[in-house]
């Protein structure tokens, strides 16, 4: 079964303790447990409705707004229950941020995209603060060098790749700890997809990133812990290289091999 | 075998060929009906437009009567510094010029003379000698509106001593219609040839700015509320079918809700252009709720996920994203509300703003009557001299329509975003 706690000598970032989530009367996920730490890049993989993205909402309560979902178990973020009551929402979403499938920019400029995330929790006091950290974050997603000239132009008019980097330095402008990816290739053509692998990667290590993916040659590619996730349970966590090479679950197995998917 | 699917393939291609024919038919024949819909519109437009502006720009004019006037005979007693000070119109009846005007119209047009002009004509020109203090001391050929049977005459209306009287008059050079400016700074009177549209569309403006400055807020952010906040129970299922219910009760109804609720509280305002503004924004409020609630769906849920995720509380998503986004709809359907409302009758005779108000309104709460209202009084008048005054008054009240429509079009493509 799983072996989410033996795995990894390294201190764990988030952990989730027997989570299952209701949709109304519809479980969609069953006693998920798992542990996510800073140090490696984590991919949910499964078919679609697994529950993975599911599970990856529950991580930052982006599951809150929608209408009779309900979450049972633990989730801890530094040791801390994201879902106690008395939790601030808003704070925890400036840790624990989110790229989603759809790149979607605002509809306002290239600056406002990536500045207004700090300007709304606050985190710079002057604008040349804010020009430097729009510019790092630009920087760190790899868009800087092809929209430095025009960061008035709306972000809505870059290409998609575009859009889905401009996305990613949204969410990494106001310094989160956790990165959250819900399939953020699965709208991109693969020369896009390939630069957002290899930003994931030189993202690593300065964030817990999660990704969540359809296409297991990414999570190989990607990752170094991967989670398969079959009809709202997760089957197996482990490295990805011994996922991909001698998975224990015989239903890990089949999927790998692409008996069903 | 080869035989039989070449005659299989024939047959298929007649089929074929006379669907086509058909499909193509039924196509064209569309085609025409939509077009003779659309030139049938555009006519019946071109139709409604011609008229009124035929009729409508002689209710801008009206006939005047040419009067030699000898200010400076010295029967007006009257110092220039004095007309500074108090109220010059009435500086001046003190004075004597109501019968210096008689005794010159007398003078030029014989017995019975002073009856050819309006009365009251003597305020015009003491309004005239109020603006230029220098004509009281020349000799001047004032028109001045003419008497309303006079007025009638030059149409070839009334009696035929009228009516040859006043060619007679027109053809000497002494009657003549003239472009009347004051048709649109004047309040309402008893007479076609001394009534202006200022009243109505001081209360008009007064009113639907009331109408607008409570139903737009209150609209606007029901329908947040709704759409973002409330979560769907069977409360707020009800709430949307009153609402819908609302936009559809007639407005006479909303009228009667007026008198008896506002006009019940404050039963000194009757008449105000505060008591009509709001009983129309109870009429306009369901409109902005419907399409606020409209444009706040069309917003891509995907907006709010991404200011979400970012850590943006409920209030910025709404205010920083979903609000500047709905806004063009929003306007448009507040377009739609107060056009409704600025055509409205009914409710406000209901609240008393029928009521003949010959001062322009001063304020939100001093009597006023409204642009329908007031075609609807001049069109039931027994003079014929308000058949164009009327005229007159729809296409100011068109123009004013005009002038809203084309702002509301304006802010919405300011704020229009695309992507």
């Amino acid at each position: 079964m799983t072996t989410y706690h033996e795995l990894d000598p390294v201190e764990a970032k988030i952990t989730a303790r027997d989570v299952s989530v209701f949709y109304g009367d519809k479980q969609a996920l069953d006693s998920v447990s798992i542990d996510i730490a800073t140090e490696y890049v984590t991919a949910f993989i499964g078919p679609s409705g697994c529950g993975k993205s599911t599970f990856l909402r529950t991580l930052n309560r982006m599951n809150d707004t929608i209408a009779n979902a309900r979450v049972e178990g633990e989730i801890t973020l530094d040791g801390e229950d994201i879902y106690r009551s008395g939790m601030d929402v808003v704070q925890l979403r400036a840790r624990v941020g989110m790229v989603f499938q759809k790149p979607n920019p605002f509809p306002k400029s290239i600056y406002e995209n990536v500045a207004y995330g700090p300007r709304i929790h606050g985190l710079s006091g002057s604008k040349s603060e804010l020009d430097a950290i729009v510019e790092r974050s630009l920087k760190r997603a790899g868009l800087w060098d092809e929209v430095k000239d025009r960061l008035a132009d709306s972000g809505t008019a870059l290409s998609g790749g575009q859009q889905q980097r401009l996305c990613i330095a949204r969410a990494i402008a106001v310094d989160p700890e956790v990165i959250l990816m819900d399939e953020p290739c699965s709208a991109l053509d693969p020369i896009a997809t390939a630069k957002i692998e290899e930003l994931i990667g030189e993202l690593k290590g300065n964030y817990a990133i999660v990704i969540v993916t359809h296409s297991m040659q990414q999570a190989a590619r990607v990752s170094q812990r991967t989670a398969f996730f079959h009809l709202g349970k997760m089957v197996e966590y482990g490295k990805t290289s011994e996922i991909f090479t001698a998975p224990r679950e015989e239903r890990t197995k089949d999927y790998i091999t692409g008996r069903y998917g | 075998m080869t035989e039989h699917a070449r005659l299989e393939r024939e047959l298929k291609a007649a089929r074929l060929a006379t669907q086509l024919a058909r499909r193509h038919r039924a196509d064209r024949l569309f085609r025409i009906a939509g077009m003779a819909a659309v030139a049938f519109a555009a006519l019946v437009l071109a139709f409604l437009l011609l008229t009124m502006t035929a009729n409508g720009i002689g209710g801008f004019k009206r006939a005047e009567l040419r009067v030699p006037v000898d200010l400076a005979s010295g029967v007006l007693q009257v110092d220039p510094a004095q007309l500074a000070q108090g109220d010059p119109v009435r500086v001046l009846e003190t004075a004597g010029l109501p019968q210096l005007l008689d005794s010159e119209l007398e003078r030029a047009y014989g017995a019975g003379g002073a009856r050819l002009a309006l009365d009251g004509a003597w305020r015009e020109l003491a309004q005239r000698i109020a603006r230029d203090p220098a004509l009281l001391t020349q000799k001047i050929d004032a028109w001045l509106p003419a008497s309303g049977d006079l007025a009638g005459g030059l149409r070839g209306e009334g009696t035929p001593e009228t009516v040859s009287h006043a060619r007679a008059l027109a053809a000497g050079g002494n009657l003549a219609t003239h472009f009347d400016p004051g048709f649109l700074s004047r309040g309402d009177a008893t007479s076609p040839q001394d009534v202006g549209i200022w009243g109505a569309l001081k209360g008009s403006i007064l009113t639907m700015l009331v109408t607008l400055s409570l139903a737009f807020p209150i609209g606007v952010l029901a329908a947040v509320y709704l759409e973002e906040y409330a979560p769907r129970t069977r409360w707020t299922d009800l709430i949307e079918v009153s609402i819908n219910n609302l936009a559809a009760v007639p407005s006479i109804i909303f009228g009667l809700l007026g008198l008896a609720v506002f006009l019940g509280l404050f039963p000194n305002w009757r008449s105000a252009p505060l008591i009509g503004g709001m009983t129309l924004a109870l009429m306009t409020m369901p409109v902005i709720v419907i399409s606020g609630r409209n444009a706040i769906k069309a917003v891509p849920p995907s907006i709010r996920d991404a200011a979400l995720g970012i850590g943006a509380s409920r209030i910025q998503v709404v205010f920083h994203h979903v609000l500047p986004l709905a806004l063009p709809g929003i306007l448009t359907g507040t377009i739609i509300g107060m056009a409704r409302a600025l055509g409205e009758t009914a409710p406000l005779l209901m609240i008393g703003m029928r009521a003949f108000v010959a001062s322009p309104p001063d304020g939100l709460t001093s009597p006023a009557t409204v642009l329908p209202v007031q075609i609807f009084l001049w069109s039931d008048e027994i003079d014929r001299g308000f058949v164009e005054r009327t005229s007159a008054a729809i296409i100011v009240l068109l123009l004013f329509l005009l002038a809203m429509n084309g702002l509301a079009i304006y802010l919405r493509n300011r704020f229009e975003k695309r992507w």
